[in-house]
């Protein structure tokens, strides 16, 4: 007989001599041998286990194809905003009232400026947008520095060519993830709130302002902060940018004209689509944060082989129920 | 906790190290990597699994979004060639398109040559239509015009025929670089496919592409060919300019511009 996840979980638990508890565990292993094992939380009278399975390999996989993915989108999405380097609202572009305006300007003292306009409020953004250096050190007037577009240099065609190849590739993995985890309940059993987790918002608020990371018990799941944060990431940013986007395709929108009926035009999906890849940038930047605090080896294991090491309940501070912040993949 | 504090610093100093590198010769590796043939290939192959899908989404007869009057953009912004200095191209435009011949030929059965008046005296259509630019942009505008599949069912296709080009007046730059444009032939009989001749209510202008322009709408703007002269049926794209139906599909491009 095949050795399953459940069993080789099991098989790691400590105080496995102890029958009765075994038995729980061996249940519990099972009810999630199929998922990413992280869902019940173990009840305080049970052993903690020093390690679990904490991601499926489905999920394993397609985190990393999604991480590849989000990133060449985001440098060629880059280099294509280039062409038009403005942002409007509505159907059509009105461009004597652009959402946003990013271009280069003299000034009446000769400087060659960057400037980032919202809704006609300017900021000189010289160096990093409006203006940057190229690869010989010249200031040159484009919306993103070099080194943030694919490629470097402005290229609307290939960027296109780029970014339509890792869209497909995007929608097709998180098809695959939303399809998997929803039939094996990962994402309702793990990720979906319950009732008690949004009652602990507010302290969930207070310990990711202290820094407080879990341990123990509580470790073994997600906090309701990071629940909601990769549920938007999953159901709502990623969704939206391929919908938006969708929405910019002018056969797109005639095969579904409700696409830009939704988005309230042509323009404004671009705009969202626009908004929605920095949220997901600002996601990125929390995740490496809360990756490096609650321990980057653990973390990126536990992403890559699965297992996840579950930190030690210190005796001043038993990490239960307080509804402490979990760790973050 | 306290373990990670202790090992934090260490880790975290090898991991800025790490991703400092992995950026560095992310970018430096980009521009060879999306420069490299045999990448580019692979790369540009979602290109036709686009096409497959949008064909497979859009039925022929379903229609781009019309508007209103009121929903007309305050300035439709010209792109592209907006005043042709080709010679032949000027002559025209001093005798007010008087002279100017619109080829119809290839693989047809009856090769047409028609005036701009005899192209005004066909069956027209009007429509109010978003024009969507690579770039990013959209304008709103009214165009009437010949319905190009009543034409080319004149012209009647050979059996081998596969697509239609657009031969235009305007070079881009330089010798042979006057631009043309292709169309399926699902697109070609695609009822807000015309021939227009007027924009706005008034004759078409010389930014927008006098005297006349395609509009095949449920595409990008640059398959809206300006200054049209000869629409030729076509076998194959391959034996046109750089082989991949269009002056911008040659310059890396997508020939499938409905997306």
């Amino acid at each position: 007989m095949p050795v399953t996840h459940a069993e080789y979980t099991l098989r790691r638990l400590p105080n496995s001599d102890n029958l009765a508890p075994l038995n729980t565990q061996r249940d519990k292993a099972r009810m999630t041998a199929t998922n990413d094992a992280i869902g019940t939380p173990a009840a305080s009278h049970e052993p903690v286990p020093d390690r679990i399975y904490r991601h499926s390999g489905l999920t394993r996989a397609t985190h990393w194809v999604n991480a590849i993915s989000l990133y060449v989108l985001l440098l060629s999405g880059l280099n294509i905003f280039m062409a038009e380097p403005a942002l409007f609202l509505g159907q059509y572009a009105d461009f004597n009232h652009p959402a946003l305006h990013i271009f280069a300007a003299h000034t009446s003292d000769g400087r060659f400026v960057g400037i980032t306009e919202i809704f006609g409020q300017q900021i000189e953004t010289t160096g990093l947008i409006g203006v940057s250096n190229n690869a010989m050190g010249h200031p040159v007037s484009r919306a993103w520095p070099s080194w943030l577009t694919l490629p470097s240099y402005r290229d609307l065609g290939t960027a296109r060519h780029w970014h339509f190849f890792f869209a497909w590739l995007l929608v097709l993995n998180g098809a695959a993830y939303l399809a998997w985890n929803t039939y094996v309940r990962h994402i309702q059993k793990d990720l979906w709130p319950t009732k008690a987790d949004l009652r602990q918002i507010p302290q969930s608020i207070i310990d990711h302002i202290k820094l407080k990371h879990p341990t123990g018990a509580e470790a073994i799941r997600y906090n309701v902060l990071q629940k909601l944060a990769y549920l938007a990431v999953i159901l709502v940013l990623v969704p939206g940018m391929v919908l938006t986007g969708l929405t910019m395709s002018p056969g797109m929108d005639a095969a579904f004209p409700i696409l830009p009926w939704v988005f309230g035009g042509r323009q404004t999906a671009r705009t969202i689509h626009f908004i929605f890849a920095w949220s997901l940038v600002a996601f990125f930047v929390v995740h490496m944060v809360e990756m490096v605090l609650a321990g980057p080896v653990n973390e990126l294991t536990s992403i890559i082989t699965g297992w996840y090491r579950v930190p030690k309940a210190h005796d001043d501070a038993t990490g239960q129920g307080s509804g402490a912040k979990g760790n973050v993949q | 906790m306290s373990e990670v504090a202790k090992t934090g610093p260490a880790r975290r100093g090898w991991l800025k190290a790490s991703l400092a590198g992995l950026g560095g010769l992310l970018v430096a590796g980009c521009d060879s990597v999306t420069s490299n043939r045999s990448v580019q290939k692979i790369i540009e192959s979602a290109e036709g699994l686009t096409r497959r899908s949008q064909r497979l989404l859009l039925t022929p007869g379903q229609l781009a979004p019309e508007f209103r009057e009121s929903d007309l953009s305050p300035t439709f912004k010209a792109n592209g060639t907006v005043d042709p200095q080709d010679a032949d191209y000027r002559a025209h435009v001093a005798s007010g398109f008087a002279n100017w011949r619109l080829r119809v030929d290839g693989l047809v059965e009856h090769p047409m040559s028609l005036t701009l008046d005899e192209l005004k005296a066909r069956t027209s259509r009007t429509q109010i239509t978003r024009h969507d630019c690579v770039e990013g942009w959209s304008c709103i505008g009214k165009w009437k015009g010949a319905p190009l599949g009543a034409l080319i069912r004149d012209a009647k296709l050979k059996p081998e025929a596969k697509y239609i080009v657009f031969h235009c007046m305007d070079s881009m730059g330089g010798e042979d670089s006057r631009y043309y444009e292709s169309i399926a032939l699902a697109d070609v009989f695609h009822a807000q496919t015309i021939l227009a001749y007027e924009m706005n209510d008034a004759p078409l202008t010389v930014p927008h592409g006098a005297p006349v322009r395609l509009r095949v709408e449920r595409y990008l703007g640059y398959k809206q060919a300006k200054y049209i002269e000869r629409i030729e049926a076509v076998a194959s794209l391959k034996d046109l300019h750089g082989g991949r139906g269009g002056y911008w599909p040659d310059r890396g491009y997508e020939w499938y511009g409905g997306i």
